[in-house]
């Protein structure tokens, strides 16, 4: 197959554009606070989930006390360890990372991006917004109820969910159960407007195969997501049930410290089914839109088109739709039926292929690259390498019989912290230090930016990577204390004690990122519209940060893929999309 | 150039910290020493990728960060490598899918010679049940648990007469035998976990799940919850102590069976009532 032209699409005339009709706010409350604009929502929505993942951080740094030097810290029991690791984890991954990547960047992108005003219903818009700022309220609210918050770990696996002998039994698994629903419903809305904003509102010249791969990854994530959060909300509504009216989705006939109970007939399994046939897709809702910016931020800062678009934009939707159907990889020693294991370890494999095909382009767009080092690609570099190691490990935990050893292990928490936890870090803050400037008019300090970086991607790799032995050692997660055990040896304790002080170090350079965002915002050096030069149309707006409606009096018009950079012969080493091409008549007068 | 040598140093100190690691799997104690070895194929494998990719990457950014009159290249794909690297991927995941699915598929055949043993997982202590004389283990249902028979056996099964259980205690296993371990839970989520035995399960409340192994070496090894179960999990614990033979079988005779255990119960229950004399 020969190379395809990206422009084959012939020219779109700048012909009438239906003009759409734009709530105007008409007070400050409209305008700031109950505000339909996307750009508005989105920054809500990445304060919020801000303020909520610091809570996660605080809870993380609390546990890594306990594990790095147990028995030291007397306000830290097992009760109050495992409602940290359970609202750490429920936080981070849906609270802050879902909420993040589609409400914080998909809201202010995906309009931007595709050159739409705003998103199509920019009211339904708002009102996810403030239902998932209800969620996060009630979720909070769980540290202060009687009991506290779930410990039953971020899976909420039942039984033990919703008896006694888990703490948060009272009060705190009810209203996680009723957050969860709460976000499902908050995130329906925001996410049937940025599939319909993509389908409907591009500008005219913005074909699918024109648009920049951060919206492509944002895109299918909320496809993914649309189908996969229906199976948590019917799993929360149905342990909720069976938490408050005695019903039994969930649970078999069981004794609970000696008494018998009035269950019988329901299968823990079946919500393991149900979490995680939302639980594997979720993984990749956060990685997709992580992927499409990763891309973004790697041309942009190497000045070369990426490498491979039609590859990388078939390989998003591949990875999407491979991911519903491997969810019982999490389950391999769940008692599932055993030959399960074949089917879901060869699905599971299989998805490493297109995942490779995007980690060769990413470094194959470096190669003969003209590579800025600036921090958002120093974040993207960081990226790639946490993602590597990331998704290697999970080629063992894949494959089903390696996972018999591992699951359940250190392993485990080591391998996904690395390519979910940290590798989509890398990529939310690369990607603040890009956009910020769109968004405030200012840049970032640069040296508070590589200062932040280098001890955030060492030292986050300094706690995950040496995390992965002590889990090949067989030490198990979700303990408070490992306490006496013949095989482990003392150095493990000295690991732990060096992994917790990196913990802290890492906790310590959030501070200063978040220092740099405030003091940036009064005292940074002002960006003008286009700091890094870029072709997207976000940075072709008439003003910056945007106005009301993106784009002054006309829409802008789309001539050509978002990665002409560097092309030979162009005046400059970008040309914006929206920039014509050169009339066939000028071209014929060139000698 | 420091970005270009930092990232090369993560990679080389990535592979020395493995190849000098303290940390590493327990001495197995049974025949999954092929789990063992399909571990190492995909270590050789990953570590060579991981290696490759950011060893690449640190080169590219020596080599071609920005500099005064750099122009990049422009390539927008090349058809040619795209399919050699994803032929390329494929082969090496199916180097690690195969002997995956094999040893799977030993994993999950029990050998017909294997004896049947029983763990029973509670908030927060193990029991353990072995087949009698005839060999064979009674039923059991939950709503049969009480205080005078804690792992819920059927009175009037003949089979579960001469088990032998084992509330709250130890277990031992004679080694070189083969055993299919049967996996009940009465209240939440369990997993029988012995990190040396390499096999694991969860114990599901509602159903009996199972696992086989062969012990291949005598010791005494812990034996840890692997799946969340509730306020003490990282305190339930228990012993596994596999034995020569005679020992086993010296220790097991002094064992009580269920029917001894239920007589002595309704002696103590009768003498209870009867105000003790």
């Amino acid at each position: 197959m020969v190379d395809v032209p990206y422009d084959a699409v012939t020219d779109v005339p700048p012909a009438e554009v239906p003009e759409v009709d734009l709530y105007h706010p008409k007070s400050w409350w409209t305008q700031y606070v109950f505000s339909q604009d996307a750009k508005v929502i989105a920054i809500q929505y990445s304060l919020t989930a801000t303020a909520i993942g610091l809570v996660a951080l605080v809870l993380s740094w609390l546990m890594r006390l306990q594990l790095g030097f147990p028995g030291t810290f007397s306000f830290i029991d097992a009760n109050q360890y495992l409602q940290f690791i359970t609202m750490h984890g429920m936080i981070m991954v849906i609270y802050l990372l879902t909420a993040l990547f589609l409400g914080g960047f998909g809201n202010y992108l995906i309009p931007l991006m595709v050159g739409a005003r705003d998103m199509v219903f920019p009211y339904v818009n708002m009102l996810s917004y403030w239902i998932y700022l209800l969620a996060v309220i009630v979720l909070a609210s769980t540290f202060f109820v009687p009991g506290g918050p779930t410990g039953a770990g971020w899976t909420l696996y039942p039984p033990q969910a919703i008896l006694s002998g888990t703490p948060g039994q009272d009060w705190g698994i009810i209203l996680m159960l009723a957050s969860l629903i709460l976000f499902i419903i908050g995130f329906t809305m925001g996410g049937l407007n940025y599939v319909v904003t993509v389908l409907q509102a591009r500008t005219r010249g913005m074909t699918l195969m024109r648009m920049p791969l951060t919206v492509w990854g944002i895109f299918t994530a909320t496809v993914m997501a649309l189908l996969a959060f229906p199976a948590l909300f019917v799993a929360s509504v149905m342990m909720l049930f069976d938490r408050l009216l005695g019903t039994s989705f969930f649970m078999p006939a069981l004794v609970e410290m000696g008494q018998q109970m009035k269950y019988g007939g329901g299968s823990p399994i079946l919500f393991q089914h149900l979490f995680w046939f939302f639980g594997h897709p979720e993984v990749y809702i956060v990685a997709l839109p992580a992927f499409g910016i990763v891309s973004d931020l790697i041309s942009v800062h190497a000045r070369k088109n990426i490498f491979g678009y039609r590859m990388m934009v078939w390989a998003i939707v591949g990875i999407g739709a491979l991911s519903f159907v491997v969810w019982a990889h999490h389950m391999y020693v769940s008692g599932m039926h055993p030959k399960f294991g074949f089917f879901f370890a060869t699905t599971t494999l299989i998805i490493a292929i297109p995942t490779a095909i995007k980690v060769y382009n990413w470094v194959l767009t470096l190669w003969r690259g003209d590579i800025h080092l600036t921090v958002p690609m120093l974040f993207a570099l960081g990226f790639i390498i946490t993602f590597v190691n990331g998704g290697l490990t999970g080629l063992f935990l894949g494959n089903v019989v390696v996972d018999v050893p591992l699951s359940d292990t250190m392993f485990v928490v080591a391998h996904f912290h690395m390519v979910m936890g940290v590798a989509p870090i890398m990529v939310v803050l690369g990607a603040i230090y890009h956009w910020y400037p769109k968004v405030t008019g200012r840049m970032l300090d640069d040296w508070m930016g590589k200062f932040h970086f280098w001890v955030t991607f060492l030292g986050a790799y300094l706690i995950f990577f040496p995390m992965h032995y002590i889990g090949l050692l067989g030490v198990p997660r979700r303990y408070h204390d490992v306490g006496e055990a013949a095989f482990i040896p003392s150095s493990t304790h000295t690991l732990n004690a060096f992994i917790t002080v990196m913990a802290l170090t890492v906790g310590f350079a959030q501070m200063v990122f978040l220092f740099n965002l405030v003091w940036s915002y009064f005292k940074g050096r002002p960006s003008g519209g286009n700091p890094w030069r870029a072709t997207t149309l976000e940075w072709q707006t008439p003003e910056t940060p945007p106005g009301h409606g993106n784009w002054g009096k006309e829409l802008p018009v789309v001539y050509r893929w978002a990665y002409d950079y560097s092309v030979p012969g162009a005046a400059q080493d970008f040309i914006p999309q929206n920039q014509p091409r050169a009339t066939p008549a000028l071209q014929g007068a060139a000698p | 150039m420091v970005v270009a040598l930092i990232l090369l140093l993560v990679a080389v100190g990535s592979v020395l910290f493995h190849i000098y690691s303290p940390w590493w799997w327990t001495p197995i104690a049974t025949n999954w020493s092929y789990i063992d070895h399909t571990i190492s194929i995909t270590f050789w494998i990953t570590g060579f990728v991981f290696f490759a990719v950011i060893a690449f990457m640190a080169y590219c950014v020596f080599r071609f960060h920005h500099k005064e009159g750099r122009q990049a290249a422009y390539n927008p794909e090349n058809k040619k490598l795209e399919w050699w690297l994803t032929i390329g991927t494929a082969i090496g995941v199916g180097a690690m899918l195969a002997p995956g699915l094999v040893v799977w598929h030993q994993f999950i055949t029990v050998p017909a010679d294997a004896t049947d043993i029983e763990v029973m997982g509670q908030q927060w202590q193990w029991s353990y049940r072995l087949p009698g004389k005839d060999g064979r283990m009674g039923t059991t249902d939950v709503r049969n648990i009480s205080p005078e028979n804690p792992m819920g056996l059927k009175r009037d099964d003949p089979h579960g007469q001469d088990d032998v259980v084992i509330e709250n205690g130890d277990l031992h296993l004679p080694v070189g035998k083969s055993v299919k371990v049967l996996l009940r839970s009465v209240d939440v989520l369990h997993n029988f976990y012995v990190p040396e035995f390499r096999a694991k399960m969860d114990m599901v409340p509602g159903m009996v799940t199972y696992f086989w192994m062969t012990p291949i070496r005598t010791g005494t090894f812990d034996v840890l919850c692997a799946e969340l179960c509730g306020s003490a999990h990282a305190q339930m614990r228990s012993k596994v102590i596999v034995e020569e033979e005679s020992k086993y079988h010296a220790w097991l005779e002094k064992q009580q069976t269920f029917a001894e255990l239920s007589r002595r119960n309704a002696v103590m229950k009768a003498t209870y009532k009867s105000g003790g004399r």
